[in-house]
């Protein structure tokens, strides 16, 4: 009979990203999943669970094998997995792409396209097989997604090798635009099964680690209970003791991650959120951005789309500026025109950059304010933490209205809803579990809790 | 969700009173419409303050802006009116009912329910806290070219009314108001009028009698009113046309006595969802509801089993749940007291002590905000008096914000966020006052990277 893990699982589904986090019945963590929203909240959720559970099979896999197979080889594994996975939506990519060009572009321009696309997606590959072959890259140093990964490099090379071939760089830049979306709504196969025997030939299926993945497979990861939260949360079909507010979600996550937090601030896609906690994670007050999503995430995604550059590189650019330009807009409508018009006058893009993250800090600092100020110690939540200019503004601003703070960041703040939210599924089992004595024979809790 | 579609097919659920009321206001903008024709004079005056016994004692008819405004924002009417009053150069930021009045009278004057509203013979400005009525009648002053009375009523900066001042209401009523409205009725202020007078302050007690004790029937578990989106409408007559008629007294009658069944009967209120006889959370609640969005707001409420206790809102056109009621033995003094005790015109300790003895005396689990975006008279302060009245209670405040009449400054995401996160956490904190711990789990940072 195969092993079964009882598991409590917190989806947050993000105006950006959507998170899963899965918790064993201990409630520590044992996987986590992050996916873009893409507008589709239902597919987001399924994937970023998906990943979650990928995520909690490997896990397994490093309880299983790592003291015989070691820890580097299951960081390769890792590499190759995650290299399995891209080629796949590469592959699916070049084929939309493929089709694409026979059925909308022009006769003439059809052989350039798809030479050029061909050689795109081939020096993709190169580069995902160098990545894999370098030893200092690690799984987790870089974005989590495909659109922004490959999106980047297929923009690099079409600018290289578009017009030498024949086909625009506007050419190219369309048909990406148009197929991406689609490989971010098909639900691919992007599953542990599906990877793993591809992953393993790559590293060369050492023996302790085959048997291993036999075992890692077979355990049923069992999920007892999900709480859903964020913007999305009402796309999931759970009853509504099972949807939490993000607010309430961030105060416990950010809790758990720091026990000593009082003031929680989150900047995600759509809103911010100041948020001061007790000593429970238990929400006391809160301030959020009225309905202007002014200052937001989605405001430095408009900025990047702008710059033609990612959003994780705003921030490292932003941190080579020597003189900051002083900002007061951060609307998100007018984020374009503040941006040409600075650029017309001459200004330089990374002190350009660094004005908007301190604006957007500014706007974060009244919200604080109102909310209740900034107690010790402070965390930092949403995708925004991950931006090194945003963290450096907070850090001064903060100093200089509150003196020092215990500024924490955790790597894994994205997660930081979803583990709240987790924790909250965690909670509701074992609340469940006291109040119902266990049947012989059976777990305490099991008869009633749902998926 | 199975809430997100929860009463938005179905007709509104009305209680017997809202449909009364509704004839109510048709019949009086029909007489309105009717006025040019009948000669009865037309006065235009403003909630807070309103003069109605005097008014009507003269035979005049009164007509209120914000009343016109907010009905033709529950009526989907406002977005247009507005526009229309920007296209004239009113500023995005200029007060939203003052748009849709002046946006109104430019697209044909035609009120709320379809009649068109006469011009005034007078107009009443009674002077309460809100520095933008008087903006607002000297543009309509410019647009009628009639006759304005200003009766400056001193702000409660203080807490209280001095004798002095309420001399002064007094003097300015005997002076000044009655001197404009015997010209423009060409009645003269003699003792059958003031009999009138009298005997309308007499009804006027009466209707608040009846209204006070439906308001304070909240104190019950379970409350059979909610006080906030009910009791929007059942200040509706009172704060309108109809303090001091028959009809008004025969209104908080029939309402009374409806309450009272209810109250009787252990059931709560009507909404526009269904009666709600289970309620999870009793909400205290300050500043005027959204009315481009209302039946949405209230099922915000209403499907969390929320139910409002008590609001300040409904205390702007007269507050009489503390002891105050026109008496007809003082005429004039008694329309003093009632014109500096409005809400709009209290200082802030003043409204911040109402909603600590709100929250006391009906067992609030707690209380909210609505922060209304173009009424600087209403949010200026508000967040340092959610503060105050946290650190009093000991139970935190909510925080939402949103517009008098202009639906763009409606986000339902953004308010249906902060709301149910408020009320998850009056849940959280209730859980763990209980003991439950709440807080799910230490520290989680052991983990398991892939």
């Amino acid at each position: 009979m195969s092993e079964s893990v009882r598991c409590s699982v917190g989806i947050d589904l993000g105006s950006t990203t959507t998170k899963a986090v899965i918790l064993d019945s201990e409630g520590h963590i044992i996987g986590r999943g992050i996916t873009n929203s893409r507008s589709n909240y239902d597919l987001a959720a399924a994937v970023a669970r998906e990943e979650a559970r990928i995520s909690a099979r490997f896990g397994l896999l490093r309880k299983e094998v790592e003291r015989s197979a070691g820890r580097d080889v299951l960081d390769q594994l890792l590499k190759a997995f995650r290299l399995s996975q891209t080629l796949a939506q590469l592959a699916r990519l070049h084929a939309l792409i493929d089709d694409e060009i026979d059925r909308a572009v022009a006769s003439a321009l059809r052989r350039p396209a798809h030479d050029a696309v061909t050689l795109i997606v081939s020096r993709i590959e190169d580069e995902e097989q160098a990545w894999f072959d370098a030893p200092d890259e690690r799984a987790g140093d870089r974005s989590d997604f495909f659109r922004d990964a490959a999106g980047s490099a297929y923009m690099r090379f079409a600018e290289e090798i578009g017009d030498p071939i024949g086909a625009s760089f506007d050419l190219l830049a369309g048909l990406y635009d148009k197929c991406i979306i689609r490989v971010e709504n098909e639900p691919l196969e992007l599953g542990f099964r599906d990877h793993i025997g591809s992953a393993l030939e790559r590293i060369g299926s050492p023996a302790a680690v085959r048997d291993g993945i036999e075992r890692a497979v077979s355990v049923t990861i069992d999920e007892v209970c999900t709480v859903g939260t964020g913007y999305g949360r009402a796309r999931l079909p759970f009853p509504k003791e099972q949807i939490r507010s993000e607010i309430l979600c961030h105060g416990l996550g950010a809790h758990a991650m720091f026990p000593a937090t009082r003031t929680v601030l989150d900047i995600g896609g759509q809103d911010t959120k100041a948020i001061q906690v007790d000593a429970q994670g238990i929400v006391t007050s809160f301030q959020m951005n009225d309905r202007c999503a002014a200052g937001c995430g989605r405001y430095l995604g408009y900025i990047a789309d702008e710059m033609n550059i990612g959003v994780h590189e705003l921030g490292p650019l932003a941190e080579k500026s020597s003189r900051r330009i002083k900002i007061n807009s951060t609307c998100t409508v007018f984020a374009g025109a503040e941006l040409r018009e600075r650029l017309s006058l001459g200004e330089r893009r990374e002190d350009i950059l660094a004005g908007l993250h301190r604006a957007i800090i500014l706007r974060a600092m009244s919200l604080l304010a109102r909310s209740g100020g900034v107690e010790e110690q402070f965390t930092f939540t949403g995708g925004v933490a991950r931006n090194p200019a945003a963290v450096r503004a907070l850090r001064q601003l903060v100093r200089e209205n509150y003196g020092e703070r215990t500024l924490n960041i955790s790597p894994d703040s994205i997660y930081t809803g979803a583990l709240g939210a987790a924790l909250f599924a965690h909670r509701d089992v074992t609340a469940r579990a006291a109040a119902a004595p266990a049947e012989p024979g059976q777990q305490a809790g099991e008869a009633e809790v749902q998926r | 969700m199975s809430q997100a579609s929860k009463g938005e097919k179905h007709e509104a659920a009305k209680d017997r009173s809202m449909v009364l009321q509704k004839q109510m206001i048709a019949e009086h903008y029909e007489r309105l419409e009717r006025a040019p024709e009948t000669g009865e004079p037309v006065v235009y005056t403003f909630v807070p303050g309103n003069l109605t016994e005097l008014i009507r004692a003269f035979g005049a008819l009164p007509v209120l802006p914000e009343i016109n405004a907010l009905q033709s924002g529950m009526r989907g009417r406002s977005r247009d009116f507005i526009s229309e009053a920007e296209r004239l150069g009113h500023s995005e930021d200029v007060c939203t009912y003052v748009k849709c009045d002046i946006g109104m009278l430019k697209s044909g004057n035609i009120g709320p329910t379809g009649t068109r509203l006469p011009k005034p013979d007078l107009l009443l400005l009674s002077y309460t806290g809100c520095y933008t009525f008087m903006k607002w009648f000297e543009l309509l002053r410019e647009e009628y070219d009639c006759p304005t009375v200003f009766l400056q009523v001193p702000y409660q900066g203080d807490g209280k009314l001095s004798a002095e001042h309420r001399d002064y209401i007094a003097q300015q009523l005997r002076g000044q108001v009655i001197p404009a409205l015997e010209k423009v009725t060409g009645k003269k202020y003699d003792d059958t009028i003031e009999a009138e007078l009298k005997r309308r302050l007499a009804l006027a007690a009466k209707a608040e009698d009846d209204l006070v004790a439906v308001l304070q029937s909240a104190k019950k578990k379970p409350s059979p009113i909610d006080a906030y989106f009910g009791g929007v409408y059942y200040i509706g007559p009172i704060f309108s046309a109809f303090r001091g008629t028959e009809e008004g007294v025969a209104y908080y009658e029939a309402l009374r006595q409806e309450v009272e069944a209810r109250a009787a009967a252990g059931k709560g209120p009507i909404t526009p969802d269904g009666p709600l006889d289970k309620q999870d959370y009793r909400l205290v609640v300050e500043g005027p509801p959204n009315w481009t969005h209302f039946r949405q707001f209230w099922s915000m409420f209403s499907d969390w089993n929320a139910v409002v206790v008590a609001s300040t809102y409904t205390k702007v056109g007269g507050v009489y749940d503390f002891g105050f009621r026109h008496d007809p033995d003082d005429p004039l003094g008694t329309m003093a007291d009632y014109c500096g005790g409005c809400y709009t015109n209290l200082n802030m300790p003043s409204r911040i002590d109402m909603l600590v003895d709100y929250i006391e005396q009906y067992s609030a689990d707690g209380f909210l905000i609505n922060s209304v975006k173009s009424c600087n008279s209403f949010s200026a302060g508000q967040l340092l008096m959610l503060r105050e009245v946290e650190k009093r209670t000991g139970i935190p405040g909510a925080f939402i914000e949103s517009d008098l009449v202009d639906p763009r400054y409606f986000s339902a995401a953004n308010i249906k966020n902060r709301l149910e996160s408020y009320l998850q956490m009056v849940d959280a904190r209730r859980a763990e006052r209980a003991g439950g711990g709440g807080g799910g789990g230490g520290s989680q940072g052991a983990e398991a990277r892939p």
